[in-house]
């Protein structure tokens, strides 16, 4: 995929001080932007064993080359309705490690890699969904659309406090 | 962190444990000089380090205790306790400030000027240098800044702070003024002038690497073991660990491929292959193996301060100490064996006049032991002192709540002992800083659960306490049996199970309801059954699922069964921590990778057991036990009807005064209740099933209880049997409306609490008829009541008396001739005829000759037809028969015999 291979040479150009390297996925028509340097991965997540009693985000877990991978459904961290996808065979997932553990987060669809400036990240409006704001770091205007900047450590964090508030 | 900087800490804090130990050693065994001279190399050691690392405060501790150990090694000072104490002290302080420094990666601030001061004024005596004196105050460092104190040395000594005349120049970072090291070595001996010459060249040529070296040097040279070792970072031990499970997964992986081809090219290579892995396998997993001696290195001290700390003697003894288990086991089971090293010597053992007293040797004695097992290693931590107080242990469990007072009658010593390990149970009359808060041993078993091991103890009053923790030897790859339910594949370590039974409908083990409860018959026990899916959310007809299997597992005591579908193989797994996320579910323990690639999660009976809360409750001999003594071993009619849903109830048939079937369009509703018009009254109507759920087109039938003129309906859904039947109840689970359950026509049947559904018709069943009576007859009527079935004494004396008699039941026909002797009379005698020792008819023959009650008239209850009754004897005996089915007609027939007789007389 080239997504796969510009996730490679991304990762190459780490990011610099006023050049940052994001890869698009989509979520539910919403475009969202993870820095290069978090993904591992992006794949096809097949045979996922879901975890009977687990939180309701967590769809299950996966082998991908000997190591078990905890598969999050996003849609559902960011309280969005779930894929009519019934069986599952056609999903979408962007490796990543935190805290030495690897996750899949599963999206719609990847896009591009965008590489933009930093002086152009802007600050998350006060009015948007709580969850929403928890999750994102910045948020950029392209010609299009507004790209939302997921910060993937408090994404896989927002379960942890909302299990606190519960 | 620097590297010079952790392995510093890392081997100074090795060392300091060496210490303590051998400190204590010496303490009990002074005139040891090879202990003392240890010891005195040890602390040595530490000094110079600290030295050539510019860490001045500690330096400076070390010293002052290298001193006070110097003395005894030169015998000008005999080791006290309390001089012992002040260098355990000194060592203690050194170690909080090596913590600090491995936050903040410097020393803390502050002098240690009290100890030192206490330190020297030990050492002093015989020889007061001037040398003693300097390390006293904080050695020139030039990061911090230098104080006044320095400043007045520098008269003193004329040894610059921060400035080294000999040299011209200031101190580096790490270097000790030729002054003060010349101070230094006025006050030491000979052979340490070499080394500190040597260790000094070492720090001046700020070779990193030589320095630890060199304390690697002379860690071997530690005449304790002389084993050749290396030192390996951990974490390549777990890598190697790691591709080592890898490897074994592949392998079985390719096992499974191999067994379906019938290649022989690859079976011999795939073979040599196996068990080439198998040996790396053992080698690896042996690299991780540690003695447990480790893990106990500090509790001969921690022995020491508990015993000093409450005043008793206490000596541990330790054997098994090179016994192996692996590493991360052996960071687990540290905290739990001091804990429960502790209260041993804070609660276990007595002070030593009591000892003394009761012919115990003056020292507590703690036993340490460790070996293999079976696959486990075994611990116990025994005491000879005072036992647990079982029955302080019971009266605060019932206090705070952790068991009722029922339950608590009914556990043995054992069970009670167990509670130790229930959270929230501390019965130390007063919490010392040591233990007795009440929140340890349950910590302690969750912590040794976790690993998958059990804890278990043995007590005896007066003798002692031991605990046995058994712990698996491996931990990475265990056995696993593959079982499948509609929520999909589970594995359950092979350790787990006892057995594996298939259920079928019709075959020779079958699944049984008892009130919601699933049950198996196992061999004459009856074992709960928990069904996987349904605790895994997954919902589920439970009585569609009556093939399949049922995985016997065991949890401490406790046994269980849990249901599955279907079994696959056993498989070797690599066992994988659960993801941080799903770790906090309790039914599984972790998760692993299947010969076929696909991920299955692998089954924790304990944390089962705890979800069902089966840990707990239904101890099945307490329960069988209590049942035994509502048994009954003679046959009772009862009859059988469905109600609510397809399990059989039953109730004593002899309660029932009639079987009806009742035009649902009568019923009518009054005030929230169901009444139904029955024989010129109003007959409240209750379901058994609880639920007021009445037909609605078809007759409903009622069983009805009439009692003095009053009624109430029972309703079921159909009426199936009446059998009579050896009544043997058990498993009571105390809910409302049942007495519990037994086998009738081999089938679990409830049996329902008649008593409870007739107070829901009428409040006051029981009641308002004995009111009444009492209105009328003044005087009540007794009434002798002779049947050897205490069911049905328990049945009908209620009634009787309800009717306003005053009964006495009895159980034979021989009490009845004693209360005869002690001059007891009564109005009326009604007995039962078929008795295991006594025919009911002799009984009313010698009744009849009989010189007090003769006269009072005889009722015999009985089954048998008229003719049979005939045949016997009975009519004529007896005053009159009433069939023991017939409850309203004995009432009214004691009614009429007794009105007659009032009449007649």
């Amino acid at each position: 995929m080239s997504t796969e291979n510009a996730t490679t040479n991304a990762k190459k150009n780490e990011i610099s001080g006023t050049i940052r390297e994001y890869v698009t996925v989509y979520i539910n028509d919403q475009v969202f932007g993870i820095p290069v340097s978090d993904i591992n991965e992006v794949f096809h997540p097949k045979a996922i064993t879901r975890v009977p009693l687990s939180s309701p985000e967590v769809r299950g877990v996966l082998n991908l080359r000997g190591r078990i991978v905890t598969a999050i459904e996003v849609r559902c961290k960011l309280n969005l309705p779930p894929l009519e996808d019934g069986d599952g065979n056609n999903l979408m997932a962007v490796g990543v490690e935190v805290d030495g553990e690897a996750y899949g987060l599963i999206i719609d669809k990847v896009g591009d890699v965008l590489q933009l400036p930093a002086a152009n990240c802007e600050p998350i409006p006060i009015n948007m969904d709580p969850v929403w704001q928890k999750v994102s770091s910045g948020i950029y205007r392209l010609e299009k659309q507004l790209l939302i900047i997921l910060d993937i450590k408090r994404l896989l964090d927002v379960e942890a406090t909302n299990k606190l508030a519960a | 962190m620097d590297d010079l900087l952790s392995d510093f800490l890392a081997e100074t804090l090795e060392s300091l444990e060496v210490v303590d130990t051998e400190l204590v050693k010496f303490e009990q065994h002074p005139e040891d000089d090879a202990i003392l001279n240890n010891i005195f190399r040890l602390v040595h050691t530490i000094k110079g380090t600290c030295g050539f690392l510019g860490l001045p405060r500690l330096e400076a501790l070390a010293h002052a205790g290298e001193t006070l150990l110097g003395k005894y090694r030169d015998k000008d000072l005999i080791a006290t306790p309390e001089t012992v104490s002040l260098i355990l002290e000194s060592i203690d302080q050194i170690k909080s400030i090596l913590d600090h420094l491995a936050e903040t990666q410097s020393e803390p601030e502050g002098t240690d000027d009290a100890i030192i001061e206490q330190l020297v004024a030990a050492s002093e005596g015989k020889v007061e240098t001037i040398a003693t004196k300097s390390p006293a105050a904080p050695i020139p460092e030039p990061i911090i800044k230098p104080t006044d104190k320095t400043e007045e040395k520098e008269e003193e000594l004329s040894s610059a702070v921060g400035y080294d005349e000999d040299l011209d120049r200031e101190l580096r970072p790490g270097e000790v003024s030729l002054a003060d090291l010349e101070a230094a070595f006025l006050a030491a001996d000979g052979p340490d002038l070499d080394q500190l010459a040597a260790e000094a060249e070492a720090a001046k040529k700020e070779d990193e690497k030589k320095a630890s070296e060199e304390l690697t040097a002379k860690k071997s040279t530690d005449p304790i073991k002389l084993v050749q070792t290396v030192r390996v970072n951990v974490e390549s031990l777990e890598d190697l660990m790691t591709m080592v499970s890898e490897l074994v997964l592949t392998r079985n992986q390719l096992l499974q491929t191999v067994r379906e081809t019938s290649s022989d090219d690859l079976k011999l290579p795939l073979q040599r292959l196996s068990s080439v892995t198998a040996e790396l396998q053992e080698g690896v997993m042996k690299t991780r193996m540690q003695p447990i001696g480790n893990a106990w290195k500090k509790l001969p001290r921690i022995v020491r301060d508990s015993a000093k700390a409450v005043n008793k003697k206490v000596q541990l003894n330790m054997s098994g100490e090179s016994t192996e288990l692996d590493r991360q086991v052996l960071e687990l089971i540290g905290d739990p064996l001091t804990h429960m090293v502790r209260n041993s010597c804070d609660h276990g053992v007595e002070p030593s006049d009591i000892r003394v007293a009761a012919g115990k040797p003056e020292a507590g004695q703690i036993n340490l032991s460790a070996y293999h097992e079976g696959g486990h290693i075994v611990i116990e931590v025994a005491d000879d002192g005072a036992g647990l107080p079982t029955s302080k242990i019971r009266s605060k469990a019932i206090k705070n709540g952790i068991i009722s007072q029922d339950e608590a009658d009914t556990m043995t010593d054992n069970q009670i002992h167990r509670l130790v390990f229930a959270a929230g149970l501390s019965t130390a009359a007063a919490v010392t800083s040591i233990s007795g808060r009440g929140v340890g041993m349950d910590v302690v078993r969750s912590n040794i659960e976790q690993i998958g091991g059990t804890i278990d103890l043995k007590s005896e009053d007066g003798k002692g306490t031991t605990f046995k923790i058994k712990i698996p030897l491996t931990l990475a790859i265990v056995s696993a049996l593959i079982v499948e339910t509609v929520a999909g594949k589970f594995a359950i370590p092979q350790l787990a199970v006892v057995e594996l039974v298939h259920t079928s409908k019709t075959g020779e083990h079958r699944l049984e309801m008892v009130s919601n409860t699933k049950v198996l018959r196992l061999r004459d026990t009856l074992l709960p059954i928990i069904d996987l899916s349904q605790i895994t959310g997954e919902p589920l007809e439970a009585s569609d699922r009556d093939t399949g299997f049922v995985v016997v597992m065991t949890v401490g005591e406790q046994r269980f069964g849990v249901q599955v579908d279907s079994v696959f193989d056993t498989e070797e797994i690599v066992v994988k921590p659960m993801s941080n996320r799903l770790k906090e579910i309790e039914i599984f323990s972790g998760n692993t990778i299947l010969g076929d690639g696909s991920v299955i999660m692998i089954l924790d009976p304990n944390g089962i057991a705890r979800r069902v809360g089966a840990s707990q409750e239904i101890e099945q001999n307490s329960a069988q036990s209590q049942a035994k003594e509502t048994a009954e071993c003679t046959k009772t009619a009862m009859l059988l009807f469905f109600a609510g849903d397809r399990e059989p109830k039953a109730v004593p048939l002899n309660l029932v005064t009639r079987l009806e079937e009742i035009d649902p369009k009568k019923i009518e509703m009054s005030n929230g209740r169901h009444l139904v018009q029955y024989r010129d009254s109003l007959m409240p109507l209750v379901h058994a099933s609880g639920a007021p759920v009445f037909n609605e087109n078809t007759a409903q039938p009622v069983l009805v209880f009439t009692d003095n003129g009053r009624s109430v309906g029972l309703a079921v859904d159909e009426i199936v049997d009446i059998v009579e039947e050896e009544l043997f109840i058990e498993m009571s689970d105390g809910s409302i409306g049942t007495i519990g359950s037994a086998i009738l026509k081999d089938k679990a049947t409830e049996i329902l609490d008649v008593g409870h559904f007739l107070t829901l018709g009428f409040d006051d069943w029981f009641e308002r008829a004995a009111a009444e009576k009492t209105m009328e007859a003044p005087v009540k009527k007794r009434i002798l009541l002779v049947d050897d079935n205490a069911f049905f004494r328990n049945m009908v004396k209620p009634l009787l008396n309800a009717a306003g008699y005053e009964v006495t039941a009895i159980e034979s026909t021989t009490e009845a001739w004693t209360l005869n002797d002690n001059g007891e009379d009564f109005d009326i005698i009604v007995s039962d005829i078929e008795m295991p020792d006594d025919n009911g008819v002799n009984f009313a023959n010698r009744l009849a000759e009989d010189l007090r009650w003769s006269e009072v008239p005889r009722l015999a209850l009985s089954a048998l037809g008229q003719h049979d009754l005939e045949k016997i004897g009975a009519i004529t005996a007896f005053t009159d028969v009433v069939r023991k089915s017939d409850r309203e007609s004995l009432i009214s027939t004691i009614n009429y015999v007794l009105q007659s007789q009032g009449e007649a007389a």
